[in-house]
């Protein structure tokens, strides 16, 4: 168990009573298909790649959560979330946040980046800004370019790495003169 | 969430073992940074620095709760009792974090030396032989390199801008120069953590490394940059009056009614 927060552990009561049918793991996924994430709801925990893993024995079904980031508020809401919505397939539920890997923004599925795009986000582009300690660099030439959401239009500018939320960047279109958000690469 | 069960008085910060004294000094050096810097929500020079600096502030305290959850483990208390239920004099920052964030300049001139300074100890601790510390070294370097692009355009802003920026600029490097050291201040047992490889290097073979690597662009910029090797008062225990402050700022709603919940 390398979970590196055990006080962040999360265990839900079930109505199922032990000696149940066991669930199935695609039976878990496909329920975890349907948990939202909490501030944009149209895509699902799993869209995100927050989900790591998925166990299920007879007695109790263990999932792992990679917070996008450390310090994510969202992360307790979509534990219990998550914890709320697998209690019906076994009676026990135990839902860990882990960092046994760290969550990448190229966790994020295709059809996660698709929906995103279609919510106004812009997904992440390419891999994490190789800037390393020293560098020179102005903060805008590391900066991965990013699409318009709205009119698919790259003459779009960073306004801001740093967003409403710890895993967002401010951008602007100058096409469409239109602001919009991207997801952090990280 | 649960507000903190007091720490427990047979508890004290020395006694902890080598392990434990790392993690308080990384969580303690986040935690305090992260409340320093909070304080410009709402009034940083420019409403983009509002959400940068708040976005900055949540992750330095997110990065603190993961290594406060792995104390909690060790000493088998939780995140929250350390945090807030712990007494002022029992706190293991830097001094380098005593000061509060002060003008735009004190902040980046502090937050320029910290975050080198942060960046190199991480550095040394991504391959640890300890997993939970590897682990969350390795999600949190993720995240500082941001960090590390932010400041250091905000150096080069106000160092090339002159007037009035650069020379608080200067005022604040003066200053802080000497403390810069002592986020590599020795730690109690540090000699087993390395012979462990629970950390790559002796903190002040990594003081070393980070002169080598700020040195030259204070040089390139024509700042000032004179730091004093690190000595052992460098983490308290104690931190004097602005720290005292802001310790009854943070732990004011604790304090009021405690072991209550939210």
């Amino acid at each position: 168990m390398s979970a590196i927060a055990p006080t962040r552990r999360g265990a839900a009561q079930s109505p199922v009573a032990p000696g149940s049918p066991v669930a199935t793991e695609s039976a878990v996924w496909a329920l975890l298909r349907t948990v939202p994430d909490p501030e944009i709801p149209t895509v699902s925990v799993v869209d995100l790649g927050i989900v790591r893993s998925v166990a299920v024995t007879p007695e109790r079904i263990r999932v792992e959560l990679l917070p996008t980031f450390v310090g994510c508020p969202a992360i307790e809401a979509m534990r219990e979330a998550v914890a709320e919505k697998l209690v019906t397939l076994a009676p026990e539920v135990e839902v860990v946040v882990s960092y046994a890997e760290p969550w990448t923004s190229e966790r994020i599925t295709l059809a996660g980046r698709e929906k995103l795009r279609r919510s106004g986000f812009a997904p992440p582009a390419g891999g994490a800004p190789t800037d390393e300690l020293g560098s020179r660099g102005p903060l805008l030439t590391v900066a991965p370019v990013a699409r318009c959401p709205y009119c698919d239009s790259p003459r779009t500018l960073l306004e801001n790495v740093f967003g409403p939320t710890q895993c967002r960047s401010i951008y602007f279109c100058t096409a469409c003169r239109q602001p919009f958000e991207q997801f952090k690469s990280v | 969430m649960t507000l903190p069960g007091a720490w427990p008085a047979e508890l004290t910060v020395d006694a902890l073992p080598p392990l434990g004294q790392l993690l308080l000094s990384l969580a303690d050096d986040e935690f305090v940074i992260g409340f320093w810097d909070s304080e410009w929500t709402g009034i940083a020079p420019m409403l983009e620095e509002d959400v940068a600096m708040s976005s900055l502030a949540q992750d330095e305290i997110g990065h603190a709760r993961l290594f406060y959850d792995e104390l909690a483990r060790l000493t088998a208390t939780d995140a929250d009792a350390i945090a807030f239920g712990r007494p002022m004099g029992d706190f293991r920052h830097a001094r380098l974090l005593d000061h509060p964030r002060t003008d735009w300049a004190f902040t980046v001139a502090r937050r320029y030396l910290y975050e080198t300074a942060d960046a190199v100890r991480l550095e040394a601790l991504v391959a640890s032989s300890n997993a939970p510390v590897a682990e969350g070294v390795a999600k949190i370097r993720r995240e500082e390199r941001y960090h590390l692009m932010h400041v250091d355009a905000w150096l080069r802003r106000l160092a090339v801008g002159q007037g009035e920026g650069r020379a608080k600029l200067d005022d604040a490097l003066r200053r802080l120069g000497p403390e810069a050291s002592s986020v590599f201040a020795p730690l109690p047992g540090e000699e087993e953590l390395v012979r462990d490889g629970v950390i790559a290097a002796s903190l002040a073979d990594l003081y070393g490394t980070w002169t080598g690597v700020v040195g030259p662009v204070m040089r390139e910029l024509r700042l000032p940059f004179d730091p004093i090797p690190p000595t052992t008062g460098g983490r308290g225990p104690d931190h004097g009056p602005d720290f005292a402050w802001l310790w009854t700022e943070f732990t004011s709603v604790a304090r009021s009614e405690q072991g209550a919940r939210w």
